[in-house]
């Protein structure tokens, strides 16, 4: 008998501490599969943030550091210069990434640090209790915006991908969704590009990935998923905004 | 390398890079900026890693993640840039992870000036950041001496897994005097391999995880414990001061830094006039020394502490003394040096007029 | 023949491999509560045989709850 699915390597036993059909857990997956297959985990150095993914560091079966909410991106710096050799990346949420850390982000990126970014993008924030995000739709319910996000007190949600895309440290860019196996499949794909990208000394890489947040959204797992395709996708188009890599696998 | 000539700022820098320091991560803040630039210039040609980072909320993190990856690491900063790092700095102490942080203190509150003062002592001995830790801080008055203790810190730094401080003014940051690099104190410590550092799995058994979190109250308290014995550790063995003619003094003068400088030709105009007066010197800043006052506590009139700010060493001076003799206070604010006219008149009132 | 294992005691009852099933033969066991308090994900041992182990499931599970072999 053949396995056609089972477990990666690049996950420890430690259960996700997610809530039920949160796709978190996909993108963990994602992440330490490819880590898995490129062959780095013993080479690999992740940073948690703060936000749901808080305890990133328990899950991914490699070294990790814990940072200060925001500061990924420069602690990962710290490790990526004393190590250049090794392959970091970062694990950050839209307030995380976004709001907080806007700067260490961005600068993270202009100088073209070679670090890998997952950057994963549900439209508030998940741990506090479901507060308006950076990523928040417009018109979108959350704890602090009770009559929707409204432009001309909370302005306009941020597009990171299309914002980073525009420096030249950026090597390797591309938003993916994960609300079926095809977008799946897609999402993976990219995350190895975005691994590749600082292997092969290109630069700065990011992946954002269109989550769910069922809890808050006040929603089913299933219907998180069509939320995301129907009001999230159209806002934040899919696609690779920035590719420096010699193939493209 | 023979005895040169330099400015303090530039001697701590190149005091780093003997002591093994391959990695700064600073951002631009007078009057400390020569500590930087001379990084900038030095450690691509010892193979080190110079970052000038966005703000002094990235350069510590960068401190952070250097400093988490195994390496000796140091940055930078005055006033305004230490109380933007001090997040990071909880961080680091609740992390365990050793670095070495220089602080050339200048006038504030806010943007304050830029003139050499005292006023961060607060900030750097009883916390600045949150939560229950401790910084060690050195607090150096000659520029040979910044050299020095810079060494001494990263020993220190990587002997406890704490950050270690170089609590510094402005004018020692500025001035210029002579340096023994060959004099340096050199490593007398067995240190520890940093085991515990993310540097990629390897064929190691064990991940490496480098946190501050434990979110079960229990397990944060236990942490906090294992803290705390460090610093009682560091108490126990760190402590450094000195003291020049106490042993007859009636008044002594308690100053560090530049101060101290200050104090000590205060004295000697004073024993000129006849007034034995002596001069506490403490050098950690924490842990305070509080032996050169047992010691001296039973035979003075009083102290007087002077400092380049509105009074804050002068709390730790009077805890040592338990209150048993007076302490005065004389300080100055925003750059200002306070007088020695008004230093030796206030030791006159002390010892009980005119001689 | 396909087989689909569940490591029933992480299943958080999200119904993501339900909705992700082609051929619609998983479903939340109601006779059984897990050590997390769900009715964990099953398929009836009478629907495997319908199993075509594209694996489907597993990539959509939150919670890596789930194994393929074929």
């Amino acid at each position: 008998m053949a396995v056609v699915f089972e477990k990666t390597k690049g996950l420890t036993d430690v259960p996700f501490s997610y809530c039920p059909g949160c796709t978190h857990g996909i993108i963990h997956r994602l992440v330490a599969e490819a880590m898995e297959e490129l062959g780095v985990l013993d080479k690999a150095i992740g940073v948690a943030s703060v936000g749901c993914s808080v305890f990133a560091y328990e899950f991914f079966n490699c070294d990790m550091q814990q940072a200060a909410h925001g500061r990924a991106p420069a602690v990962a710096t710290g490790i990526k210069r004393v190590h250049p050799d090794k392959v970091v990346f970062t694990y950050q949420g839209d307030g995380d990434l976004a709001a907080i850390g806007t700067a260490e982000i961005v600068h993270a990126a202009a100088r073209g640090e070679k670090i890998t970014v997952i950057f994963v993008n549900n439209a508030n924030y998940g741990m506090t209790g479901g507060q308006m995000a950076p990523t928040t739709l417009v018109g979108q319910r959350t704890t602090t915006t009770p009559y929707g996000r409204k432009p001309e007190v909370n302005g306009y949600p941020i597009r990171v991908s299309e914002m980073l895309s525009t420096l030249d440290g950026a090597a390797y860019i591309e938003r993916v969704a994960v609300y079926d196996v095809k977008h799946i499949m897609q999402a993976k794909k990219a995350i190895k590009n975005a691994f590749l990208a600082q292997i092969q000394n290109k630069g700065f890489s990011l992946v954002e990935v269109l989550s769910t947040c069922p809890t808050n959204w006040g929603m089913t797992p299933v219907e998180a998923l069509k939320w995301v395709k129907d009001h999230m996708e159209p806002y934040y188009p899919l696609g690779v905004y920035k590719n420096t890599l010699e193939e493209v696998k | 390398m023979a005895k040169v000539l330099m400015k303090g700022n530039e001697a701590m820098a190149e005091a780093a890079i003997q002591a093994g320091c391959r990695y700064y991560f600073g951002y631009p803040i007078t009057p400390q900026n020569e500590v930087t630039e001379y990084m900038s210039k030095r450690m691509p040609e010892v193979g080190g890693v110079f970052l000038q980072a966005e703000s002094e909320v990235s350069a510590i993190n960068m401190v952070y993640g250097a400093g988490g990856a195994g390496a000796r690491v140091m940055t930078s900063t005055s006033g305004p840039g230490l109380s933007l790092m001090q997040e990071g700095i909880s961080y680091l102490a609740g992390a365990q992870i050793p670095c070495v942080i220089v602080n050339i203190m200048r006038g504030g509150p806010g943007l304050g000036n830029i003139q050499g003062a005292q006023s961060d002592y607060f900030q750097s001995v009883k916390g600045g950041g949150h939560g229950d830790y401790k910084l060690i801080v050195l607090a150096p008055s000659t520029i040979q001496e910044m050299a020095d203790l810079v060494q001494e810190a990263f020993d220190i730094a990587d002997d406890y897994r704490n950050p270690v401080v170089i609590l510094g003014d402005g004018m020692l940051g500025q001035m210029m005097e002579p340096v023994d690099f060959d004099n340096v104190k050199k490593t007398r410590r067995n240190l520890p391999e940093k085991t515990w550092a993310t540097t990629g799995r390897g064929n190691r058994e064990h991940r490496n995880v480098i946190n501050s979190l434990y979110i079960d109250p229990p397990v944060l308290e236990k942490h906090n414990y294992v803290l705390f014995e460090k610093y009682k550790r560091a108490e126990q063995n760190e402590v450094r001061y000195e003291m020049v003619n106490c042993d007859d003094a009636e008044v002594i003068l308690v100053a560090y830094g530049t101060m101290a400088r200050v104090a000590k030709n205060v004295m000697n105009i004073a024993r000129r006039e006849g007034y034995k007066v002596g001069l506490i010197r403490p050098i950690s800043l924490w842990p305070f020394p509080k032996e050169p006052f047992k010691k001296t506590v039973d035979q003075v009139k009083g102290y007087l502490v002077v400092e380049m700010s509105m009074g804050q060493m002068v709390e730790d001076v009077q805890l040592a003394t338990e209150c048993k003799k007076p302490v005065h206070f004389y300080g100055r604010p925003a750059g200002m040096i306070p007088e020695p006219s008004v230093m030796l008149e206030k030791i006159k009132q002390i010892a009980g007029g005119a001689r | 023949m396909a087989k689909v294992i569940f490591n029933e005691d992480l299943c958080k009852g999200c119904e993501l491999c339900v909705n992700a099933c082609p051929k619609k033969i998983i479903e939340m066991d109601l006779s059984k509560i897990n050590t997390k308090g769900y009715h964990p994900a099953t398929i009836k041992p009478e629907n495997m045989d319908k199993c075509i182990a594209c694996g489907f499931c597993a990539m959509m599970c939150p919670d890596v709850v789930i194994t393929v072999i074929k």
